[in-house]
């Protein structure tokens, strides 16, 4: 019977939390068009969630890149298909693997980073100092925040997902003496809008959902550095979770239209 | 003056709020006239602090009402709630500093969301020089928080309450965690504040020497009501050893 009251509780906790998060996510649209405009602010944390995670995308983008080439080359080798290399890489990485393990690096950065700095300045009374003060801290806070990851993922994907190519063309330009014209004149001609377009679009909801996952965290943190914690442990858990499935989703509504 | 004949700038009528089972204000009344330092005293966990955050808006209470200066805070819109705030200055127990930014920054923040207001007097640059030579901390302007004292951060958190020149400020625990030469500096600061820009004062304090020195009359939250009220005097030498015990250094 316990059992039973504790699953029950739990459920009603999750969808619970699942509906403020709802909420959440409405006031930002309702706020995000609402003067006054805080650019300096979002420029700042442009700065912060695009700049400063750049070194951590590349390097990434680049190890998929060479390893997956390296990975898929003795299996392609067996099948006399290693000309199919170019294409077959550069499609994996643009539609489905750059956005996905990007979008995970980020998570663990971003949202995580979002989520225990506004839970400290939570913990702290700052956005409490912030409200006293007859100001908006959602908005200064939580909107910014999203705008800029949601505008800044897109971004770090495509450049993420050019090293990787770069990092696949050296490899095949070592083991195989596939010239770097060669390897991206294949690369290129067997992408098409439809392999780009839902890839990109999917990298905005993407960022949306880092953002809106670690601004209500950190917003909703529970008091003390405990609190502070869990909210950024959860923004990464919850946020890489809500990834999965948007691209789930956004695969499953690309392949009826693309 | 008769206390009745001075204009109450924030009254408090039968406030109740509860957080699940436990109900922690249980019709709390309150009135802060003109120019007072109405000092709150109250075990911890008796509600000061819930009390407080409920004037400001941060919390909800579930029934009673809240008017500051006429206006019913309860019932009043976001915007209008907004615009009554920078009437009034509030000091967190813990600063509560926005440690990304420096102490400009700080003071400038609310500044920037009321630019109405500063029109109204000499300029963002004078403002904030003119509140951090209130508090004495004109040097440490373009100091991040984190390389600031204990003392110094309460004292720039003053200042910050101070830039919208509010008419009423609200102190929570100011001379929490505090030792006792910064804490008697607060003290006599908080007091200067009160002379220089003639604001209404309610301090929550556990600090008796706070209360001696600072008010002019004192109410004693226990278990969410008005359990006493009266001057230190008045209380410190009480026949009722509940309300003494409060008083014992």
């Amino acid at each position: 019977m316990s059992k039973e009251n504790s699953i029950l509780k739990r459920s009603k906790s999750f969808f619970a939390e699942i509906g403020e998060m709802a909420y959440f996510a409405g006031r930002f649209f309702k706020e995000v068009f609402r003067k006054p405009f805080e650019f300096k602010e979002l420029i700042r944390q442009c700065y912060n969630v695009g700049i400063r995670s750049l070194f951590l995308v590349v390097v990434t983008g680049f190890i998929i890149g060479l390893v997956f080439t390296l990975q898929s080359r003795p299996t392609l080798e067996e099948f006399g298909a290693v000309s199919w290399m170019p294409s077959m890489i550069s499609v994996s990485i643009i539609r489905e693997i750059g956005p996905v393990i990007i979008a995970l690096i980020c998570a663990g950065r971003i949202g995580s980073g979002i989520g225990a700095e506004l839970g400290s300045m939570k913990v702290t009374e700052q956005i409490d100092a912030m409200e006293v003060s007859g100001t908006n801290p959602f908005k200064y806070l939580v909107v910014t925040r999203i705008l800029a990851v949601t505008l800044m993922l897109p971004l770090l994907v495509i450049i993420g997902d050019a090293v990787a190519l770069i990092g696949s063309a050296m490899v095949e330009n070592l083991k195989g003496g596939v010239s770097y014209t060669l390897y991206f004149n294949m690369a290129f001609s067997s992408l098409s809008f439809s392999d780009i377009i839902p890839a990109t679009v999917k990298t905005v909801l993407f960022g949306f959902a880092i953002g809106l996952v670690g601004t209500y965290k950190g917003y909703n943190c529970a008091k003390g550095t405990v609190g502070v914690g869990e909210a950024s442990n959860s923004a990464v858990v919850y946020s890489s979770m809500l990834l999965f499935i948007i691209d789930f989703i956004a695969v499953f509504v690309s392949d009826i239209f693309f | 003056m008769n206390k009745e004949d001075r204009k109450i700038v924030l009254e408090l009528k039968d406030i109740h709020k509860s957080f699940g089972k436990n109900h922690v204000l249980k019709g709390f009344n309150l009135k802060l006239y003109e120019g007072e330092n109405l000092v709150i005293m109250g075990k911890s966990g008796s509600g000061k602090s819930v009390m407080v955050k409920s004037i400001v808006g941060l919390i909800q209470p579930d029934s009673g009402s809240i008017t500051i200066k006429d206006h019913d805070i309860i019932t009043m819109g976001q915007e209008e709630l907004d615009f009554l705030r920078t009437e009034i200055g509030f000091l967190f127990q813990g600063s509560a500093l926005y440690d990304s930014m420096t102490v400009r920054e700080n003071l400038e923040f609310p500044l920037r969301r009321h630019k109405d207001k500063v029109k109204n007097f000499e300029g963002t640059e004078k403002s904030v020089t003119q509140a951090l030579e209130s508090v004495g901390l004109l040097h440490a302007i373009d100091l991040m928080p984190a390389e600031l004292s204990g003392g110094m951060m309460r004292r720039v958190a003053l200042a910050r309450a101070l830039i919208l020149k509010p008419e009423i400020i609200m102190y929570d625990e100011p001379t929490a965690g505090l030792d006792p030469i910064t804490s008697n500096e607060i003290i006599q600061l908080m007091r200067t504040i009160q002379k220089e820009y003639n604001t209404s004062s309610l301090i929550i304090t556990h600090d008796v020497d706070c209360a001696r020195v600072i008010s002019n009359r004192i109410i004693l939250l226990v278990d969410g009501i008005n359990y006493a009220e009266g001057t230190y005097d008045e209380l410190s030498t009480s026949s009722d050893p509940q309300t003494r015990a409060f008083f014992k250094n």
